[in-house]
This record gives C-alpha cells, structure tokens and sequence, in this order.
C-alpha cells in the first residue's frame, strides 16, 4: 500500500495497477475489482460469493484475492462489502461504453434512464454517465447496486455519481 | 432489595451479549441502562460493520441492535431494566441505583460493568459556541431522531468515527465542507476515507482547527495546517464557512464506577485512557466485578460482543450456574478475540493488552 494513500484517501495509478484484472479479461466481460488495499479484519466479500471467487481468507485480516476466472461480475460482493470498496467492470457493454456496477447508499436512488454526472475517486466530475438499472433487493440489505453505462476510457476512473440537476454537495 | 444472580451494568454490545452468556446456564440475571432503549452505540450505526460473520460482519449496527435485544427480550431469566443508571457499587456485593427517580440496591453474586466510552473534547477558542458537536450527539440527532444538526460540517478527526459520521451527514443531506486531521495520515479504514473522499469530501492531514467564530452560534471554523511537531504553521489560516463543527477526536473509557468501586485502576493510552486492571478472563481486581466493550479499552462493537460473551461465561462459572459446554464457549471466544486484534489495526490494543498484563493485580 502506498503511502500516499494514507495521506490522502484516494487510491492512485500504482494502488489500483496493483488490483486491476488484466486487458484480455476486461475485454471478455463483467467482472469485480477489489480496490480494497489495508488489511482489517473484514471478510464479507469472501464469504458471500457465489461461485467461491474470492479465497477464503485463512485471516479475517487478509486482503482479498480474487480467481478473475471464476468472477461473472453478478455484483453480489459490491452490495456485501462493508467498505463500498468493490466495482464491477463490463467493458464489453457497448462499442463505446463500458458498464459499471457500483455501490449506492443515498436517497433518492436514481431511475434507469437518468442521466448523472459522474466523478472519480477524488470526487472530481470528469463527465456523463446513463443510469441503466438499478438493483434493490432485500438481499442487498438497502445498498443498492447502480448500473452505468460511462465511456469506456472513463470506466477506470468513474467510481461514484451525483444525480443530474442535484447539487454538487 | 433486589437480589440476582450477575448484575450487567450497561446495555450496548458488549453487555447484551454479557447478559446473554451470563443466562445461558439457568443463572438469574438483571441488565440496567441509562437510556431509554438497549443497543448502546449500535443504535446509531447506521453503516455496515466490519469483522466476521460470527460477530455479524455486513450486516449494519443498528440491526445488530434488534437481533440481540430481541433475543435478549426473549430470554425470560433476563430482567432489563431500562432508564437506570448505576451509581455506586460497593464491596458487599450491592450496587446503588436511580431507576425512574427512584432509588434502589441491587444484590449480586457478580457484575459485569460494560458502560461504553466518552468522547473526548478538544480545546480551541470558541468551542463552546452553540454549534460545536461531539459526533455521537450529532450521529443521535440524525440517525436516532432524524433532525439534521445543520446545513455544512466541519468534521475534526479522520478516525473511524469522523469518517463515518461524515458519510452519515452526506447520506441525511447535509454537506461535509472538509474533515481536518492532526496526525499525517488517517486513522480510520481506508475503505471509510475512499467513500467520503469519492463523494467529493476534502480530508486535510496534519491540519487542526484554530477557532469556532460566530455571534451567538458557529459561523465558520479556523483552520491551520500543522508542522512535523504538531505546531501551527503560520500563514496557512484558513477561514472555513460552517455551521457545524463536529469533533470525533476519539473517546475514552467510561470507568467512574470502577473507580468508585476501588478496582485497581491503570493509565494505558492505547486503550483510550484509565481503565481497570483485569485478568484474561476480564475479571478486576475486585474478584467479583467484571469488564467488557470499550470501557475495558476503546475498540470496535465485534470485540465488546465477543467480551460480552468471555465475562458472561466466566461469571457464570465462578457462581456454579455455568452451561455444560461452558470451556468450549470460554475457549472459541478467546479465539475469536486473537483473530479480531490480530492485525496491524489490532496493535494498539495488543499493546495496551500486553501492558496490563505486564502489571501485577
Ligand atoms: C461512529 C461510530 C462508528 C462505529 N463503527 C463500528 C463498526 O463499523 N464496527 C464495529 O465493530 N464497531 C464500530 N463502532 C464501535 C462500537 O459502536 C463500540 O465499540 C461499541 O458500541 C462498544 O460497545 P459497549 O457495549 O462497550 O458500549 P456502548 O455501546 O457504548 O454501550 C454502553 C451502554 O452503557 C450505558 N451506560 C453507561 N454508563 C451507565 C451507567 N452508569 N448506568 C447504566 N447504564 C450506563 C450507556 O447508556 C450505553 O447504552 C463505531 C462507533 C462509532 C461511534
Ligand atoms: S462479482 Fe459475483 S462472482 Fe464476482 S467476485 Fe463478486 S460475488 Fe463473486
Ligand atoms: S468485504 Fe470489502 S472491505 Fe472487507 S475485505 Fe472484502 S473487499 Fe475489503
């Protein structure tokens, strides 16, 4: 973990380097980046996924290690991790536009069709995003999953969203 | 007089699960709180909590709060008695009470004190402006009466709590205008830091608030940035328009009872401040006074739970009123605590733990 990060909150290029799937597995559809860097004792993420893509920690400490391989990106550790920590990446949505699924915990939830601004990690606005769907169920336990529709180049940056007209605060 | 089997002074985490361990073998057993409603500090928690699934990881605190009350509730060898708080506890066994304006004593085979924490307060000029908040106040305006305690937050203390409690103000509408943080780095889980800071929050390390100013409430703080040695660099004032400022510069054991009830008392500041002297079963050195939860060294809600359950059981065993499968239960809880202080955010309280073991009863 970087220094930096401790300072600042905002993981940088060479934090997320080190958790970021590799080109050939993004291109080949959905699946979650752990962008969760400090070892504390959580492990949620390991124990709910379906298909057993997150080792099970041998520590409640460990960082998490994700099987790509095994991930299908169906979200259910995005809406389980206490830490809002993990997203999941489609770049295979569209010819330009990547899909994220992202953890939301603010009232009101946004529709499918709305338009947002959308911010990366520092909370900066660095454009557009489509609100496509949004998953509620009582499984989520009131975090909701929202799914974006953002350019592809943004998909690596885009990690939360404010509503169209609404305030920047 | 009252007379009980263990006495469970205190209704947070750490002593609804004391109360539930403290039951478990057939013993009587009696739970007081001050408020009005049991859950201590889980009824404010509004975020999903952190440890394994054994201690409820996922799951948020305020639900934690209904589970155990509920099964405590359903526990008919529980007494609770609620709106009580607990004045003096003495050698004999008896502890004093004012319940409902009403004085009463309680006699008890054992007790387990699990009364929480404090928070700490921070001087600067202006704090006593209307307008400056401890966290917890501010976390039971919102998320136990819903009022919003004002329009834009000034948080002191990037902790775990200022984190949450600045993503809680967001969450009810209200803006965070930056989180200052004396020390160079945060304190709290970098997961908490990374929600705040992607909705936009500003959190300043080695900067510190200078004054509240404001003619009858907070207008606005003063903030400054900090040199290595933690002395304001002058020239980097900065005015910032608020009309809250909320301080979350930790908290400290609330251990007046065990004071009063002449435990030995030791000063250990990585468990928050003065706590009692206890052995590994968290027993006091007055042998029939137990502790659990954060007024036995500041932590999280999964090790008060866990503690709960090690004073409960242990009670229960030195009064012959013990479950059957008591040594396992004893044994799996001290396990469970190793494992939630094993890692590098679990080293303060290694160390305050080694402390106190370090000193004789
Ligand atoms: C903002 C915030 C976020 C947190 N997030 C997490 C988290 O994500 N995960 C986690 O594990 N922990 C978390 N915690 C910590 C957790 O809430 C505490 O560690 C835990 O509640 C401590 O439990 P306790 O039972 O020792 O004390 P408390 O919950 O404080 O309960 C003590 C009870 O004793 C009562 N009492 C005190 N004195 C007396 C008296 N004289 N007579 C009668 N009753 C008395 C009080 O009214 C209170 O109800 C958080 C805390 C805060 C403030
Ligand atoms: S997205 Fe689904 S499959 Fe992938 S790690 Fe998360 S829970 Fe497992
Ligand atoms: S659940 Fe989230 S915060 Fe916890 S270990 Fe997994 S990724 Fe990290």
């Amino acid at each position: 973990m970087e220094k930096e990060l401790k300072r600042t909150g905002v993981p940088d290029n060479r934090d997320v380097d080190s958790v970021y799937p590799g080109k050939e597995r993004l291109a080949s559809g959905a699946v979650a980046v752990l962008e969760c860097f400090q070892r504390i004792p959580c492990n949620p993420c390991a124990t709910c996924c379906p298909r057993k893509a997150i080792k099970a920690f041998h520590d409640i400490n460990d960082l998490p290690i994700i099987d790509w391989e095994k991930c299908n990106g169906c979200a259910i550790c995005v809406a389980n991790c206490p830490g809002l920590a993990i997203f999941v990446i489609d770049e295979n949505y569209s010819p330009t536009e990547a899909l994220l699924k992202l953890p939301y915990e603010f009232v009101p939830l946004p529709r499918a069709g709305d338009e947002v601004k959308v911010l990366n990690r520092a909370g900066q606005e660095v454009g557009v995003g489509r609100v496509v769907r949004v998953q509620n169920p009582p499984s989520f336990d009131r975090t909701a999953v929202v799914h974006l529709a953002v350019l592809k180049e943004l998909a690596r940056e885009v990690r939360f969203f404010i509503l169209g007209g609404a305030e920047g605060e | 007089m009252k007379t009980v089997d263990i006495c469970v002074i205190g209704g947070g985490p750490a002593g609804l699960n004391a109360a539930l361990a403290a039951s478990s073998g057939g013993a009587s057993v009696l739970l007081l709180d001050n408020a009005d409603h049991l859950g201590g500090q889980l009824v404010k928690q509004t975020h999903m909590f952190f440890g394994s699934e054994r201690q409820q990881a996922g799951t948020r605190g305020i639900d934690i709060a209904v589970s155990l009350t509920t099964a405590v509730q359903g526990t008919p060898s529980i007494e609770v008695w609620l709106e009580t708080t607990a004045l003096g506890l003495y050698d004999d066994g008896v502890l004093t009470v004012e319940c409902l304006g009403e004085y009463r004593k309680v006699k008890a085979e054992r007790f387990v004190v699990a009364t929480g924490a404090s928070e700490k307060m921070l001087a600067f000029k202006g704090n006593d402006l209307p307008g400056v908040y401890g966290a917890g106040a501010v976390q039971t305006l919102m998320n136990v009466f819903g009022i919003k305690p004002g329009q834009r937050v000034l948080m002191v203390g990037a902790g775990n709590i200022g984190l949450i409690v600045s993503y809680q103000l967001l969450q009810a509408g209200v803006s965070v205008a930056a989180i200052v943080e004396g020390a160079p780095r945060i304190g709290g889980y970098l997961v908490h830091a990374a929600k705040v800071r992607r909705a936009g929050v500003p959190i300043l390390t080695s900067h510190t608030i200078l004054e509240a100013y404001g003619q009858d409430s907070v207008e606005g703080a003063v903030i400054c940035q900090l040199d290595q040695a933690w002395q304001p660099i002058k020239g980097t004032e900065q005015k910032i328009p608020v009309d809250v400022i909320c301080l979350a510069v930790g908290l400290s054991p609330l251990s007046d009872l065990l004071w009063q009830a002449d435990c030995r008392m030791l000063y250990i500041p990585e468990l928050g401040g003065h706590v009692a002297w206890r052995d590994e079963s968290l027993r006091t050195s007055q042998p029939y006074i137990f502790i659990a939860g954060d007024v036995a060294g500041i932590e999280e809600a999964s090790s008060a739970m866990v503690e709960g359950l090690l004073a409960g059981y242990v009670a229960t065993l030195d009064i012959g009123l013990a479950p059957s499968d008591v040594s396992e239960r004893i044994r799996a809880a001290r396990e469970q605590l190793v494992e939630l202080r094993s890692g590098p955010e679990g080293e303060k309280t290694r160390l305050g733990l080694a402390a106190v073991q370090g000193e004789a009863r």
